[in-house]
């Protein structure tokens, strides 16, 4: 009777295989079951992005006699924002590395350069607002502004979010160890900073770069 | 300090408002109290509220589909009432800006918090049942989604009292939902309640996707799953891309209302028709996320009662998912009178028509299915054949609707309001009375009572058709939908007739309370031991009825199609079970408070929003991050049973199998 009571318990992902295939062995394990369900939330996300872009799209030239894209926006700010935001995302993934080796300075150092990068990004990101809105080019001037505002602003919520959930995730990192759980949660913190990422870059070349076409 | 918010908001002079808000205070005080007298705080608190258990989740959800159906019937009544007494010289009992109200919470209503809740609450149920797994993905994100689903109910429902309802509509279109035009609440009730129960609808999709795609039982391939677990596959891939265009164009109206922003106002730019697209990208893909899985239903109702496997199963499936990716391609067919031009017209009135064909190939899949085999007269086979007879003709208007010429003519008329409320009746609502029946004794242990049952279905099937066909009628002679007032008094009789249809299906409801009622009082009679009691072919009939927490004492191992049908037709032919497998000990997740507590705080901020007491909504917020952090700090996820347990369970489950199959084989 012993020898039975001695297995190993099974979860809800019952022995949980590794395999990624099609799921007929049997349910995945955890390390694989929720990044997935992540990326999905992620996906959805995008889908969430793709509405705000589309809105944006059918505004863009609604104007109103107010400003326009080019009056508006500068290239070599956001430049700077974009070099922010992608270094933050390099180092975001130099922190996952650590982890993986356990390495707990090296994790927060890495960790704590990609919440201050992602501060950079937020930071010129609030200089330019309140810039516009100085200028008389707030969201409420014209249906364009409030497309753009919202846009950016969403994005830029996002970011936001992440560096509360950074902030959260660095704190449980130095509490509770390279648990497995806590890793995992590591690994989706990762992919949802590297998705705002590709979410920037569209941004950048939809908003900022056709923008500023001469 | 209390922002918009003073005591007129309290409908102290509008009797009807009035004295149903005390009336359900009332009832509310009287239940809680009943429930603290006879000490079922902890039992409620520990099995349901607090529960994890994807059963147990999916009956709240049934319940709160439940009780709203009766809020949203109410409307619906009272709606009939008016247009049947308001005609001609008599103004009825509803003045202008109430009956705007009524319309508008009827569809909100019907629509979010009764069809939603009630396929969400059958998903939850019965999907890793039939996956033959122990829970969905994620548990915990589930008992989350289901408190922000109420949250939103809650948020609708304290309108009533407190405040008003938007006038809008159910879908709240620009300009008329702008600040300049609906300076009230009741716009911002509609957009924060419907914010908050699409979060959780949104966690619904990633976690069913996940559950479907990732966790299944050993040998249970994408091909042999059950129809209803790919129809739930299908709505729950609707759900994620669609869901967040909804949270989108809501949030676009709230910034609108909120801080001055120009999305669909009439100046500054703005441009309501952006609105109808998205809301209509998002909407025309909620049909389907309703529909489909009510297609699931019928198809498992029609194989077991047939006695017969699903006939083209293949097809079913490749239905299922053209449907799923074709609903994206149609959103435009709900304003052809936007004038896009006759070319876009052209191509979503085709691809509309186009989404019929893989429907028509499911009616004739489930006629086939019946085709043939030893059909048994009981309730789920009367909704299944009442659907069928009805949808097709719903479905046929739909075709008719797809004309853009035609829909130039009917548009915005009562003939719209009878189409939809055709297949959405004829399909959605007959599908969930059907799984109701359907699936009740494996939720609680006992079959509901059958004669009731039937009643029930006649009341739905005559009053349906009394109160829709006349409204056909009407709106091929013009009259438009929304009318507090009726002008013609040769209407009268077809208005009439509809009230009476309405009646019926009130009587309907009547008799679903009473049926509830009267099977719990004469369960002894109707006890399902076995766990079988249609004799089933799908994996959920094969553990006891109520399953246990873990549901499978061991995951099952997958054969052919039919899991189940395949292992018992087995165990008759060889006269015993399957060897007693090596029972091992379960982890399963533990109760979390986590869901009701960030519910609580979200409709505290949703309701400092609403009214503009913005310290709430801060309080609201911080407390909604405080027990996300208080969640993630916790070091304990699970719980185990021990091996003891698990094997008396399974060992008194094996016995009861036993004995069933010795019956089965002496009767055979």
């Amino acid at each position: 009777m012993s020898a039975i009571s001695e297995t190993p318990a099974i979860g809800l992902t019952h022995g949980g295989s590794e395999d990624t295939g099609l799921g007929q062995r049997g349910p995945e394990s955890k390390s694989i079951v929720v990044p997935y369900g992540f990326w999905l939330f992620v996906l959805s996300d995008m889908v969430l992005f793709s509405a705000l872009f589309a809105s944006y799209a059918t505004l863009v030239h609604a104007t109103d006699g107010g400003p326009t894209t080019n009056q508006l926006f500068d290239r070599n700010l956001v430049a700077i924002e974009t070099i922010a935001l992608l270094l933050s995302s390099f180092v975001c993934g130099l922190a996952v590395i650590m982890a993986k080796r356990k390495n707990m300075a090296w994790t927060q150092i890495w960790l704590l350069c990609t919440g201050l990068l992602g501060l950079v990004f937020i930071g010129i990101e609030l200089f330019e607002f309140t810039k516009m809105i100085g200028e008389g080019a707030g969201p409420q001037r014209s249906a364009f502004l409030s497309a753009f505002f919202t846009l950016v602003g969403c994005h830029g919520a996002h970011v936001s979010a992440g560096l509360l959930w950074l902030g959260t995730m660095m704190a449980q990192i130095w509490a509770k160890g390279f648990r497995q759980d806590i890793t995992r949660r590591l690994l989706c913190f990762s992919v949802f900073w590297h998705a705002l990422d590709i979410i920037w870059v569209a941004i950048f070349t939809i908003v900022y770069l056709i923008g500023t076409l001469p | 300090m209390f922002g918009k918010l003073t005591w007129d908001a309290i409908p102290f002079h509008e009797p009807i408002p009035l004295i149903t808000s005390i009336v359900v205070l009332l009832a509310i005080v009287g239940l809680v109290a009943w429930v603290w007298r006879n000490g079922w705080w902890p039992y409620l608190w520990n099995e349901y509220v607090t529960s994890t258990d994807h059963k147990r989740i999916g009956v709240m959800y049934i319940v709160l589909a439940l009780l709203m159906l009766v809020r949203g019937f109410a409307d619906a009544i009272m709606m009939r009432a008016q247009q049947s007494l308001a005609i001609g010289a008599s103004q009825g009992y509803l003045p202008p800006e109430h009956y705007n109200q009524l319309f508008s919470a009827h569809g909100t209503i019907m629509i979010f918090f009764v069809a939603m809740p009630f396929v969400i609450g059958f998903m939850n149920f019965v999907v890793p049942l039939q996956l033959g797994v122990r829970d969905v993905a994620f548990p915990t994100l589930n008992n989350v989604s289901f408190w922000l689903s109420a949250s939103g109910a809650l948020l609708i429902n304290l309108s009533l009292f407190i405040g008003e309802f938007a006038r809008t509509g159910w879908l709240a279109f620009p300009p008329l939902s702008e600040k300049a035009f609906s300076p009230g609440v009741g716009v911002d009730y509609y957009l924060v309640a419907l914010q908050i129960s699409g979060v959780g609808t949104v966690l619904t999709g990633v976690n069913f996707v996940t559950t479907i795609l990732k966790t299944r039982a050993p040998g249970m391939s994408y091909l042999r799953m059950p129809v209803f677990c790919w129809t739930a596959l299908a709505s729950n891939l609707l759900i994620i891309a669609a869901f967040p265009v909804l949270t989108v164009v809501l949030a676009e109206l709230m910034l609108d209302r909120y801080l001055g922003f120009h999305f669909f106002t009439n100046d500054g730019g703005g441009n309501s028709m952006l609105y109808m697209n998205l809301i209509w990208v998002w909407g025309h893909p909620e049909v389907y996320i309703l529909v489909l899985p009510a297609f699931g239903i019928f198809s498992e109702v029609a194989a077991t009662f047939s006695g017969k496997p699903l006939f083209g199963y293949r097809s079913m499936v490749f239905a299922t998912m053209a449907i799923c990716i074709i609903s994206f391609c149609v959103w435009l067919h709900h304003f052809f009178t936007m004038g896009a031009g006759a070319n876009i017209n052209a191509v979503f009135g085709i691809a509309s028509m186009i989404i019929g064909i893989p429907t028509g190939v499911k009616i004739y899949n489930w006629l086939f299915t019946m085709y043939g085999g030893r059909v048994r007269f009981t309730v789920p086979i009367y909704y299944l054949i009442g659907f069928m007879l009805t949808f097709v003709v719903g479905g046929l208007t739909g075709v008719l609707l797809a004309i853009p010429p035609v829909d130039f003519v009917v548009h915005n008329s009562l003939f719209l309001v009878a189409h939809f409320h055709h297949v959405i009746i004829g399909g959605v609502v007959f599908a969930l009375m059907a799984g109701y029946t359907y699936w009740f004794p494996k939720a609680f242990g006992f079959t509901l009572d059958e004669r009731l049952g039937k009643a029930i279905f006649w009341c739905w099937f005559i009053g349906f058709h009394l109160a829709f066909m006349p409204l056909y009628v009407l709106g091929f002679w013009g009259a438009t939908r929304r009318m507090q007032h009726i002008p013609d008094p040769t209407w009268a009789p077809w208005l009439n007739v509809a009230f009476v249809g309405a009646a019926i299906i009130g009587l309907g409801i009547v008799l679903t309370v009473v049926q509830l009622l009267y099977s719990i009082k004469t369960r002894d009679q109707r006890r399902d031991i076995t766990g079988d009691p249609w004799d089933g072919r799908t994996l959920e009939w094969l553990t006891l009825s109520p399953p246990p927490h873990y549901n499978f004492a061991v995951l099952p191992d997958v054969h052919g199609e039919e899991a189940y049908w395949t292992r018992k037709q087995t165990a008759i032919k060889e006269d015993k079970l399957i060897e007693e497998p090596n029972y091992q000990p379960i982890e399963m997740p533990i109760n979390t408070p986590t869901g009701v507590i960030v519910a609580f705080f979200a409709s505290i901020c949703g309701f400092a929003v609403i009214w503009y007491i913005w310290w709430l909504a801060i309080v609201g917020l911080i407390g909604a991050f405080a027990i996300f952090v208080w969640y993630a700090w916790r070091d304990e996820h699970e719980h185990i049973i021990p091996v003891k347990e698990v094997r008396a369970n399974a060992r008194e489950r094996r016995r009861i199998r036993m004995e069933h199959l010795h019956t089965l084989s002496q009767s055979t």
